[in-house]
């Protein structure tokens, strides 16, 4: 039996109707913020498109990203996404198939020259060459280099991706970067999150495919319309915030009450992401309605920004050393200018002159 | 680094640090300096120098009603401008947390909407000094840039900070650091201008009034 040509051949044969379809296409243009009459085009562009080719880099990661896209709680979206792409490498998913999963990648990159997708989860380690991460005996910096130069766009999914995250945090033993400090000829899109939200990674594929363009981009290339607001912004306990209402810890009455967690040290009011509308494992719920302030999972460096349970307002450093070294050396300075006040008091006596 | 990364980080230290030596400095120099000694005889009626000191400077906590009238409106919005700062200052949450954080020392804090209330009406009563000071001849005759700039680092905070709390025209990050960098800014003016007055008000009424109660004036 011949594959299917387009993405409505294939969703048709594996039982996906058009009312399922035309339900996906409005869920999708709700979520990348189009206006509603779009979601008729997307499941027109969709249904007659060919199943975008992406290649699947993993680097340096904890395979969450993987993790939250495949086993998200509400799978049929997911798998859906997975109907629009042709998946043709992903090196955690296939790690077991070898030099036959090389192979694979390498005539991806062959027959979709300039036509596919790289998606990337983790940073790319570069101290010493880039020798603190291989896969079958090429560094990853290698395979980025060499996989980026043929493709249409790149996906950073993930924090690690998108701006190094947890590998890049101090004392950052492997130089780790983000694609966008390695590649500068290529369109990117980052999807922050440690994890990303499933939605977002399934709606920026779903946008790049209907419609063969990037999303609009906010200043670190995350989509405006799921990266556009702050976490503090959509947050359901920011009347709390408002009132002046804090939980103190996380089991006193405040908490229990569902008050604002800021002096928890909640990095929402400076967090950019969609945790708070979209939430996770289906719309059930995100970290702080779980009881937890947010930690700031989206944002560059959040694992060296202070400490995730120091409130915002607060410093960062402990300057004890410096500031009582500037005690010892004001009242020194102070002392020594009294006592040339003093001696040039004694000495303007002693001459008999006014002091 | 991030415009927050520093302000919360190195701004901020730097600036205590810089505070402090300022204090010390000024406060050391001055207790230490060659204080001329007082050599009238005291009335027999005059208090011991503390009593004198301290009801001196709550004497002056008030203006006499002879200059009641002229001093009216300085007095008055000088108290409303100094309760103001006290509530935002040390009324709100992020605010106690920072003073935690640094002291570790806490206490409850009052309700935002009751200090957003307080920083309007300091921030009103600022400027109306500063109206103040441009109109009035004298005033005007013996300000100087001391005096302007002392004002701008006091309002500045007051404005960055409501900003913040409002989320106005900015991102809270971003207004969130400006509003550190202000009191940063804050800390390193506050020992070297007029704003040492904090400390040295204590020092230079106190010292004014066992002058005179020494020699039987009732201030």
């Amino acid at each position: 039996m011949a594959e299917p040509e387009t993405i409505g051949e294939l969703l048709s044969e594996r039982g996906i109707s058009r009312r399922g379809l035309l339900k996906y296409a409005a869920y999708l243009a709700s979520l990348m913020a189009l206006p509603p009459w779009q979601s008729n085009a997307i499941a027109d562009a969709l249904a007659a498109a060919r199943r975008q080719s992406v290649i699947w880099l993993s680097f340096q990661e904890c395979t969450g990203c993987t993790e939250s896209l495949t086993r998200s709680f509400s799978p049929t979206l997911e798998n859906l996404i997975f109907n629009l792409i042709s998946l043709d490498y992903h090196e955690t998913l296939q790690a077991v198939s070898g030099e036959a999963a090389e192979q694979a990648r390498r005539s991806a990159m062959r027959d979709n020259k300039g036509k596919y997708i790289v998606v990337v989860d983790g940073s790319v380690p570069t101290r010493d060459g880039g020798v603190y991460g291989t896969v079958a005996g090429q560094s990853m910096l290698q395979i980025l280099n060499d996989t980026a130069a043929g493709a249409k766009a790149l996906i950073a999914v993930g924090t690690c991706a998108a701006f190094g995250g947890i590998p890049h945090a101090q004392p950052d033993p492997t130089g780790a970067v983000p694609l966008t400090s390695l590649i500068k000829d290529k369109p990117i899109i980052n999807i922050s999150g440690c994890p990303p939200i499933p939605e977002a990674m399934a709606g920026t594929i779903a946008y790049l495919i209907t419609f063969g363009r990037l999303p609009d981009l906010d200043h670190l290339n995350r989509p405006k319309s799921l990266f556009g607001n702050t976490i503090h912004d959509r947050c359901y306990r920011r009347s709390f915030y408002d009132k002046g209402l804090f939980a103190k810890s996380f089991d006193d009455e405040g908490a229990r009450r569902g008050w604002c967690l800021y002096e928890l040290g909640c990095k929402g009011p400076v967090t950019y992401n969609s945790c708070a509308t979209l939430k996770w494992n289906g719309g059930v719920s995100f970290p702080i309605q779980s009881g937890h302030g947010c930690l700031g999972c989206s944002e560059p460096n959040f694992w060296d920004k202070g400490g995730f349970y120091h409130p915002l307002s607060t410093p960062t450093g402990h300057p004890t050393a410096a500031v009582g070294a500037a005690a010892v050396a004001g009242i020194g300075v102070g002392a020594v200018s009294a006592l040339l006040a003093r001696r040039a008091k004694r000495e303007a006596t002693s001459t008999g002159e006014k002091p | 680094m991030t415009l927050l990364d520093f302000a919360r980080g190195p701004a901020l230290a730097v600036s205590f640090a810089v505070f402090t030596f300022g204090v010390a400095w000024r406060v050391l120099f001055l207790v230490l300096l060659p204080w001329s000694r007082d050599r009238s005889v005291a009335r027999g009626s005059a208090p011991s120098a503390v009593v004198g000191a301290v009801r001196g400077f709550a004497r002056h906590l008030w203006p006499r009603k002879a200059f009641a009238g002229a001093a009216r409106f300085t007095t008055v919005n000088g108290y409303v401008m100094h309760f103001g700062l006290a509530i935002a200052f040390f009324g709100f949450a992020p605010h106690i947390l920072f003073l935690q954080s640094v002291f570790g020392v806490h206490w409850p804090n009052l309700p935002s909407g009751l200090v957003s209330v307080a920083s309007v009406v300091t921030l009103v009563s600022l400027v109306l000094a500063l109206g103040h000071r441009f109109v009035s001849p004298v005033l005007r005759l013996i300000s100087t840039a001391n005096d302007y700039f002392s004002w701008f680092v006091t309002a500045l905070p007051v404005v960055s900070g409501l900003m913040a709390v409002s989320h106005l025209w900015a991102p809270y990050e971003t207004l969130l650091a400006v509003h550190l960098l202000s009191v940063a800014l804050l800390l390193i003016w506050f020992p070297f201008g007029k704003l040492m007055h904090a400390f040295l008000v204590f020092v230079t009424r106190s010292e004014t009034a066992i002058h005179y109660s020494r020699r039987g004036t009732v201030l």
